[in-house]
């Protein structure tokens, strides 16, 4: 039996839903592009939940990203943040992080300094915003708070005498307790992930509370691993940190972790409202680019999906999520087969010491685009008018060493969802 | 004199914990004798941790060197009677491929014969029955009892049994740096713990030598010139699955990439063979794992699409024969005793070159001098004594965590490695209570003694989860634990580096992610430096 596709026709299509197509979708609906989004789970499901814009360079960790920008802008020209203007990037962060809070979760305000924010190791990252359910952990650190923080019997990979033993030295108040977690079976291994949906319910927040308020002593405030709630994580928050007294604050976990599928969830959640067209978790198989425009053929559950767009916006990031593909030989964009820029061979791919601070030259692999963001062919010209790039799957960055993930992700995506919007109209 | 921070006193001091140290340790136990083993790193950090284990049934080398051919097969035999848990009897083929010269695979069961080495002539319809990979190009085909040895399971039992015979001690990161001499006599050694800086003087009747490829090194702390050796260093790679059955061989003179060992759920491909001129910085490359690869493919062409999870290489010391002909004891071509009694010494000897399939006769022979010049009377036992297994040492055996957390059914004993199934209890284990457990424990030391590491996430996934288990147990309560886990997975990267390809460029980017971007390890101790110096607005 046959049935007929699904099809759909927009102006805009995006393909990726990591933080790149995601916020080009946050984008687009805001200049009231009509638009299609179409992605798999990517690695939006392993984020901490902060957002980077830019955190390493070279020998050192950016206090200052603004500044580490300057000097971006003058070192590596080509590198995408040294392509949007701090005025564009700050435009961009704030109509992100503002559209997260009115779809339902709360960030704090990209401001002008890094945050030095938690990390499960016990070790501190620069970033330019936290949701508002971690942000105590950076005031109290700064402040030398007395706090407790906690873990739980049977959650792999988190522990607070870990984070104590590694942050001691900088924050003698620091204390660690294990608990068990209300109404599991006990000593079994524990997933963040059923953890938080259980705090959702308010009888086990009061059992949890109630179990915090026995350990507390005099700390002053508590940390924990994230795990408050799923939809709605600052009202599970602010409701636990009421029945406890004292303030409260997360820390991510080891991936999968519960700030990613947050994102992930909420988006699916509110967007279809927002008039979006959503097909989530499916691969775009097949591109048709066209002059007039480009029609992309998928498959979803209920059958077959035709997408006819004007314009098309690619943020399938790199081998993690599919985006890039290698082999023994070479490095290729999966979808389209566009040029990517790479080391000669493979032997040019990795340094000799996996923490060189310099990065691998693989990781700053990836595909070409041109001031409209759109990607280049091999001779350097636009492939298609009505196709743009955006993410980690632009060659010239090394998000992970530089700690720049969400910032190449907002800001190109809000440059190139600029420069489709011009075209589109 | 140098003044020591500790000092030790035994009968006989080994240096080198690999195979052959570790197996003088355990002959010289089982007479009765005392001893203390030093490594500069901890067991099978050299050349024992780095080799194909292969149990040689001897025709690898019947075409060319019937005395070593006869050596293996014969220790082969005895290995497997007294070490069964460490071998995997899954026998061999030699295969010819198009191209190879018919005349020498024609030879083959007859060098074999001379050798004493049972071999038996297949049709390629027979060989490609018992081994359905082998390419359509293959010729000739003979069978022989090759088999496979787990090199750490050996170390780790000799260690284990020699310290329940004699309290003989096992010292890791104990880095000898010279002797004090008298007349003649090493009187005793100086040495270095390489995690504290602690020095260690180590007072000892008699001294073997058991450095491996280092073995020249250390002779010339005692002032010998007679130990000359080549160094050749030799590539493999490991698959994420077990490719074949038995051990496939290459019918043909030895070159690269021309024998692939199942070892367990995995199989190693292998070797090159490159001289060196210097020990430090051997890793494999790039261009090393091509060429094996490029090689195996011919004799099944389905590694083309095989997933590999890590390339490794070791260093075989090569004894340069013209050096030792009149002064060390040659007890074959394949390994050499030198007593240095032609250099003036009288308790010194070196034990060197030889083969994981020959460590015993090796460790015998050194054990008979080394007893004569104490005056000990008893005979070696390690042909006839079984090496003892306990649970202890056999969590390097693949598969066995597994069957061990299936049988002992207890959900909160947690996973802590999931490639390869090692719960929270095994790492307890061998904290409290295997082979050099006494001196501070590490993710690296947990790593050699166990499978943690090892499966195809390579460590990225299972450090961080065991690292923070050995913080909850108060193993680490410093940076100490994050350093470790930096060094382990820069460690392990050595090895992951050169085979990144397909299906592992999503696992390292993921990797790297965690490592970097989520926990920091790249700029480890520098976040708090950026934060004071911010704080006392001295920044720049
Ligand atoms: C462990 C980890 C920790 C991280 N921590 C941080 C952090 O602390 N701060 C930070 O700023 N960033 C962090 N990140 C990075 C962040 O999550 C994003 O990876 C990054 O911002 C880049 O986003 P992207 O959208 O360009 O690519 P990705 O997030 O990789 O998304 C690409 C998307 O494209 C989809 N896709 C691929 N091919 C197709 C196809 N054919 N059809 C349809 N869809 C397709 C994928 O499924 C995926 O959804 C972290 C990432 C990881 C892995
Ligand atoms: C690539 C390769 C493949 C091989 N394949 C096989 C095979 O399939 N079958 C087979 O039978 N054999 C094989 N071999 C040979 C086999 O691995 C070796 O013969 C055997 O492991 C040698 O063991 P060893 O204990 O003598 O030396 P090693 O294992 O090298 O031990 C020497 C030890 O001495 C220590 N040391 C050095 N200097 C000092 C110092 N100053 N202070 C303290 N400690 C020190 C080192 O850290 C090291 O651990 C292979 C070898 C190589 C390199």
């Amino acid at each position: 039996m046959t049935t007929k596709p699904r099809v759909y026709q927009t102006q805009l299509a995006v393909i990726g839903s990591g933080l790149a197509g995601f916020a080009a979708a946050v984008f687009a609906l805001d200049k009231g592009i009509s638009t299609a989004q179409v992605g798999n789970t990517g690695a939006i499901a392993y984020t901490t939940g902060y957002l980077d814009l830019l955190g390493g360079c070279g020998e050192q960790l950016l206090e200052d990203p603004w500044e580490g920008l300057k000097q971006l802008r003058n070192d590596e020209p080509r590198h995408p943040l040294s392509r949007v203007s701090d005025g564009e990037i700050q435009e961009a962060f704030s109509l992100f992080t503002r559209a997260l809070s009115d779809m339902g979760i709360n960030y704090t305000k990209p401001g002008e300094r890094n945050l030095f924010a938690l990390s499960p190791a016990g070790t501190t990252k620069p970033t330019l915003s936290v949701p508002e359910t971690m942000i105590t952990g950076v005031t109290a650190k700064d402040s030398g708070a007395r706090t407790l923080i906690l873990d739980f019997v049977g959650l792999k990979g988190f522990s607070a005498l870990e984070l104590v033993s590694n942050l001691r030295k900088s924050w003698p108040g620091l204390t660690a307790k294990r608990l068990e977690f209300p109404g599991m079976t006990t000593g079994a291994q524990l997933y963040p992930e059923v953890m938080a949906r259980a705090l959702e319910v308010e009888s086990t927040r009061r059992q949890l509370a109630e179990m915090i308020r026995h350990e507390l002593g005099d700390a002053e405030c508590v940390g924990m691993p994230a795990i408050m709630g799923i939809h709605l994580p600052d009202r599970v928050h602010a409701d636990l940190q009421r029945m406890v007294g004292v303030p409260l604050f997360e820390i991510p976990t080891m991936p999968p972790a519960v700030p990613g599928i947050r994102l992930r969830e909420m988006f699916e959640q509110t967007f279809p409202a927002l008039g979006l067209i959503l097909v989530p978790q499916q691969k775009v198989k097949n591109v048709d680019l066209g002059e007039a425009g480009t029609v992309l053929s998928l498959k979803d559950s209920y059958g077959d999906v035709v997408i006819e767009t004007r314009a098309v916006l690619l943020a399938t990031g790199r081998f993690l999520s599919g985006g890039l593909h290698a082999d023994r030989f070479s490095i290729r964009e999966s979808l389209l087969g566009i040029p990517v820029t790479q080391p000669e061979d493979r032997a040019g791919w990795y340094r000799k010491d996996y923490f060189d601070h310099r990065g691998h030259p693989v990781n700053r692999a990836g595909i070409e685009v041109d001031e409209l963001f759109r990607p280049l062919d091999a001779s350097g010209v636009p492939i298609n008018e009505g196709l743009f790039a955006a993410g980690i799957l632009l060659a010239h960055q090394d998000w992970m060493r530089q700690r720049c993930g969400a910032g190449v992700a907002i800001a190109s995506a809000y440059k190139a969802v600029e420069a489709l919007s011009g075209y589109l109209s | 004199m140098q003044t020591a921070d500790e000092t030790f006193e035994t009968d006989v001091l080994i240096i080198g914990g690999g195979v052959t140290g570790t197996g003088v340790m355990r002959d010289l136990a089982l007479r009765g004798i005392n001893c203390i083993l030093i490594d500069q790193r901890d067991l099978n950090a050299g050349a024992s941790g780095g080799n194909h284990g292969l149990l040689h049934s001897g025709g690898r080398y019947a075409s060319s060197d019937t005395e070593t051919a006869a050596e293996c097969r014969l220790e082969g035999e005895i290995l497997k009677r007294v070490a069964p848990d460490a071998i995997d009897e899954c026998g061999g083929l030699f295969v010819a491929v198009e191209g190879d010269d018919p005349e020498f695979a024609g030879r083959f069961g007859e060098h074999c014969d001379v050798a004493g080495i049972p071999c038996h002539q297949l049709t390629t319809k027979e060989a490609r029955e018992q081994e359905p990979g082998l390419s359509k190009r293959v010729f000739a085909a003979y069978s022989v009892p090759d088999g496979t040895v787990d090199p750490f399971r050996i170390t780790v039992a000799n260690v284990d049994h020699a310290r329940q015979l004699t309290d003989s001690l096992y010292l890791p990161h104990t880095r000898l740096q010279g002797f004090e001499m008298e007349d003649g006599v090493v009187v005793s050694a100086n040495c270095r713990d390489s995690r504290t800086g602690n020095r260690r003087s180590i007072r000892a009747r008699q001294v073997i030598n058991a450095g491996g490829a280092w073995a020249m090194e250390v002779a010339r702390l005692a002032g010998c010139s007679d130990v000359n050796l080549l160094y050749s260093k030799g590539t493999l790679i490991i698959s994420n699955t077990r490719v074949t059955k038995g051990v496939i061989n290459r019918l043909r003179p030895p070159g690269d990439g021309d024998i692939l060992v199942p070892g367990g759920t995995v199989s190693l491909l292998g070797t090159t063979s490159d001289t060196v001129t210097s020990l430090d910085d051997i890793r494999p490359t790039v261009a090393e794992v091509d060429r094996n690869l490029a090689e195996g493919m011919m004799m099944l062409p389905g590694l083309e699409n095989t997933r590999f999870i890590r390339a490794f290489s070791g260093v075989r010391p090569l004894i340069r024969e013209a050096a030792n002909s009149d002064d060390g004891r040659h007890a074959s071509r394949g390994f050499s005793l030198f007593d240095h009694e032609g250099e003036g010494l009288s308790n010194f000897a070196t034990v060197t070159g030889g083969k994981l399939t020959t460590f015993r006769l090796m460790a015998e022979k050194a054990g008979d001098l080394v007893a004569r010049r104490l005056g000990n009377p008893e005979l070696c036992k390690t042909a006839v004594e079984p090496l003892p297994s306990s649970d202890v040492v056999r969590w390097t055996e693949p598969g066995f965590a597994p069957r061990y957390w299936y049988r002992r059914n207890d959900p909160a004993d947690i996973i802590l490695c999931e490639c390869e199934m090692v719960p929270q209890s095994a790492v307890d284990d061998i904290v409290t209570s295997a082979p050099g457990a006494e001196h501070q424990m590490s993710l690296q030391a947990i790593g050699v003694r166990s499978r943690i590491g090892k499966g195809s996430c390579q460590g990225s996934f299972c450090s961080i989860n065991t690292t923070s288990h050995l913080y909850d147990r108060g193993i680490y309560d410093s940076i100490d634990g994050l350093l470790h886990a930096r060094d382990f997975v820069q460690g392990r990267f050595k090895g992951v580096g050169p085979i990144l390809w397909g299906e592992q460029m999503p696992q390292m980017e993921l990797a790297e992610a965690l490592h970097c971007s989520l926990m920091g390890l790249d700029y480890l101790g520098q976040s708090e430096r950026v934060e004071k110096e911010a704080g006392s607005g001295q920044s720049e």
